[in-house]
């Protein structure tokens, strides 16, 4: 089966379903990443890893979706729930702007109670007073509450974000894209089809995304083959994804909490990247985060396939909020970048290399 | 297996033979950049010797004192007798810092300018008589050379009698790197050289005591420094048998700051790796968890690594370079890190002898 699946990878030839579940449960994890390692360098020969200068702040905790996974949200009404005026979440930009970030990457939970006019003058103001700063805004199932609200539909409202300057939108919320695990962990959030849906108009539209995964808590290997398999095909439908990002689901004040004590470690996600790297044939870039897994499985991961080491993160609350707190420079990025032995770039939001470290 | 460093493939036939790997083989398992080819074929080499088995101890580490005579430039430990953080631990403190499930004690420290080699004696003596149950683990080649330098006590002398007070074996600390110019460099030509230090752990495995070996690695040594000190390891190996596991030991950047990060993980993984596939006569191979951090702990068990070292109740030497791992590491997270590598925990007394293996746990 490897010799095959690295014939068939190197060579650029998709895999099938099996060849996926075979790298997933029960390929060698280092042989799993020497394939893998290899595609890389076949698509992007060069040994240069980028990242980005960004910031993910949020702008409301309010959230109506109840997710199993989630430390973050407080439903309407809480004690502990909190919106933000446009004004403090320009006063977010502005200091991330001020700390040199090109990308902020702005979500909430789904507060019924915005108007899309708030939605809007936050992409408007941001082009407008930070022109550097792409607008990274609002992950699929904040557009869905945003459509059902205010009657315009994904397209509608992805609209009126493009005209208001909006060209990219994060991919979270993706969870695991398979019926049964998101009707476990997060059954207000739709189906898998609701985040396709989301992902597929903005594609239409001109928009680019990334696809994100959250892994470590109920799936198995085929609901993860099912995620692949329909990000892999929307992919070749529109093309419009820039890179592949997972992470392990952190427990910590959860509901999952539960039943779920501990997160999967290193060796399951450099698996998990392994297997993007070779699985996801169409996607440019595969992102390490050394955020959530640790900046030494980050570096490692440079060797399992990833070429981008994601962001500064200069603000981050979701994964705190389940306590899980990690922080770097811009210097310590291209330092730990360069001792695993490749060049640093910093990159666009849309993995365009602005300069070589 | 196929590797995307061609040169590796004579590695491969040799590894696969049983041939022994020589100084260049040595050296290429260093300086390539095919990182998960040496990794395959160390991860070949240690589940043949020991399947998915990963051993650990529940252990406790005793530093009787951080007073030392010596001035390394890569240690954060040691302190002047009588300067600030300076301590000196009674061997009834020292008694009463074991407890009872113990499997091992890890007795090292500083070189003391007064404490008598009998006082060593009687730390040995107490501890054995408070706790037979707990293997006794302790002194350095560099302190047992330092009996000598300080006391004139030979060495066969010191380890015959610290083992009629009950020593069982003897931690691989203190080999630093065999460099003549390294030891100049950073200041540790006070201490047992790369001869003195073979030396002593042939008559410690001559006298029935078994011993570990380490190298610290990630300075400014170059990687022939690293081959040549591993060979030499062999080489004493061949000739007296006693080591039971080499332990890379990641320099600790702390305060001493010889360079400004410690070295990168992969390099850490590559070291493990090549250890493997050199010390073909070495039963083990450790990924210490307290110099490495329990992430690419875990993942070195694909790199040829078998054991984790142990629960650590107390350590104190890498912790004050700044190791940034908890102190006292219950035995359920190294089961997270053995469980995360698929692999097997398997609890071990110092010796190697199997207390149990922690199958579905």
């Amino acid at each position: 089966m490897l010799d095959v699946i690295r014939e068939k990878a190197v060579a650029g030839k998709r895999l099938d379903r099996a060849e996926g579940r075979w790298l997933l449960a029960d390929a060698p994890l280092l042989e799993a990443g020497a394939v893998a390692n290899e595609v890389r360098f076949a698509r992007l020969p060069e040994k240069v890893v980028t990242f980005v200068i960004d910031s993910n702040p949020n702008y409301t905790n309010v959230c109506v979706t109840d997710c199993q996974f989630c430390a973050f949200y407080r439903k309407p009404g809480d004690p502990e729930a909190w919106t933000l005026t446009v004004d403090e979440v320009l006063a977010k930009v502005e200091s991330a702007a001020g700390l040199g970030a090109t990308t902020v990457l702005l979500q909430g939970g789904h507060n019924p109670a915005l108007p899309l006019d708030y939605y809007l003058t936050l992409v408007r103001e941001t082009r407008r007073r930070f022109p550097q700063v792409t607008p990274h805004f609002f992950t699929a199932s904040e557009i869905q509450t945003i459509a059902a609200q205010t009657g315009l539909g994904v397209g509608g409202v992805l609209d009126r974000l493009h005209e208001a300057g909006q060209r990219t939108l994060p991919g979270g919320g993706a969870e695991i894209l398979s019926e049964r695990v998101r009707r476990r962990i997060a059954p207000k959030k739709g189906g898998p089809a609701a985040w396709i849906e989301v992902h597929r108009e903005a594609h239409r539209r001109g928009f680019k995304s990334t696809a994100t995964m959250m892994y470590g808590h109920v799936e198995t290997p085929e609901d993860v083959l099912d995620h692949f398999d329909a990000i892999r095909e929307l992919q070749d439908e529109l093309g419009g994804f820039t890179a592949f990002v997972p992470w392990s689901f952190k427990p910590g004040n959860t509901l999952l909490e539960k039943w779920i004590k501990e997160y999967q470690g290193p060796n399951a996600y450099l698996r998990m990247l392994a297997v993007a790297r070779v699985y996801l044939d169409n996607f440019a870039h595969v992102q390490a985060s050394w955020f959530s897994e640790g900046k030494r499985t980050g570096q490692i991961a440079l060797h399992f396939g990833a070429d981008d080491w994601g962001g500064t993160l200069f603000e981050e609350n979701v994964h705190k909020a389940a306590d899980y707190v990690n922080r770097i420079t811009v210097e310590e990025i291209t330092a730990l970048i360069r001792d695993e032995g490749f060049v640093p770039a910093q990159r666009t939001t849309t993995y365009e290399i602005i300069k070589y470290w | 297996m196929r590797f995307a460093d061609a040169r590796l493939e004579a590695v491969w036939g040799k590894v696969r033979a049983q041939e022994r790997l020589s100084s260049e083989d040595g050296l290429l398992l260093f300086e390539t950049d095919d990182l998960h080819g040496v990794g395959r074929l160390a991860d070949y080499v240690k589940s043949r010797r020991e399947g998915d088995r990963v051993y650990f101890v529940i252990n406790r580490h005793i530093t009787p004192t951080n007073v030392c005579v010596l001035s390394c430039s890569f240690c954060d430990f040691a302190r002047k007798k009588g300067a600030d953080g300076a301590f000196e631990h009674t061997i009834e403190d020292m008694v009463g810092m074991i407890r009872a499930d113990a499997r091992e004690v890890h007795i090292v420290g500083g070189h003391h300018p007064d404490w008598p080699f009998e006082y060593f004696e009687r730390i040995i003596a107490a501890v054995h008589a408070a706790h037979p149950q707990v293997q006794v683990k302790a002194f350095t080649a560099a302190e047992i050379d330092y009996f000598w330098r300080r006391w004139k006590i030979e060495p066969k002398e010191a380890l015959a009698r610290l083992k009629a007070a009950g020593l069982m074996s003897m931690p691989g600390g203190g080999a630093e790197i065999f460099s003549a110019r390294l030891a100049r460099l950073l200041k540790y030509t006070g201490k047992a050289d790369a001869d003195r230090w073979c030396e002593i752990h042939g008559i410690a495995h001559g006298l029935g005591i078994a011993t570990n070996a380490t190298m610290l690695y990630g300075h400014v040594e170059t990687l022939a420094e690293r081959v040549h000190h591993l060979l030499r390891l062999r080489e004493q190996q061949d000739a007296s048998g006693g080591f039971l596991t080499f332990i890379p030991l990641a320099y600790q950047v702390g305060t001493t700051k010889l360079r400004p990060r410690q070295t990168p993980p992969s390099d850490s993984l590559r070291t493990i790796a090549a250890a493997r596939l050199l010390l073909d006569n070495f039963p083990h191979v450790e990924a210490y968890w307290v110099v490495l951090g329990e992430d690419t702990t875990s993942i070195a068990l694909h790199f040829g690594a078998d054991d984790v070292n142990g629960t650590l109740e107390d350590e104190r030497i890498q912790h004050m370079a700044g190791a940034q791992t908890p102190a006292g590491v219950a035995r359920e997270q190294l089961f997270r890190m053995i469980h995360d590598a698929g692999k097997i925990p398997v609890e071990r007394d110092a010796l190697y002898n199997v207390i149990k293996v922690w199958n579905g746990a």
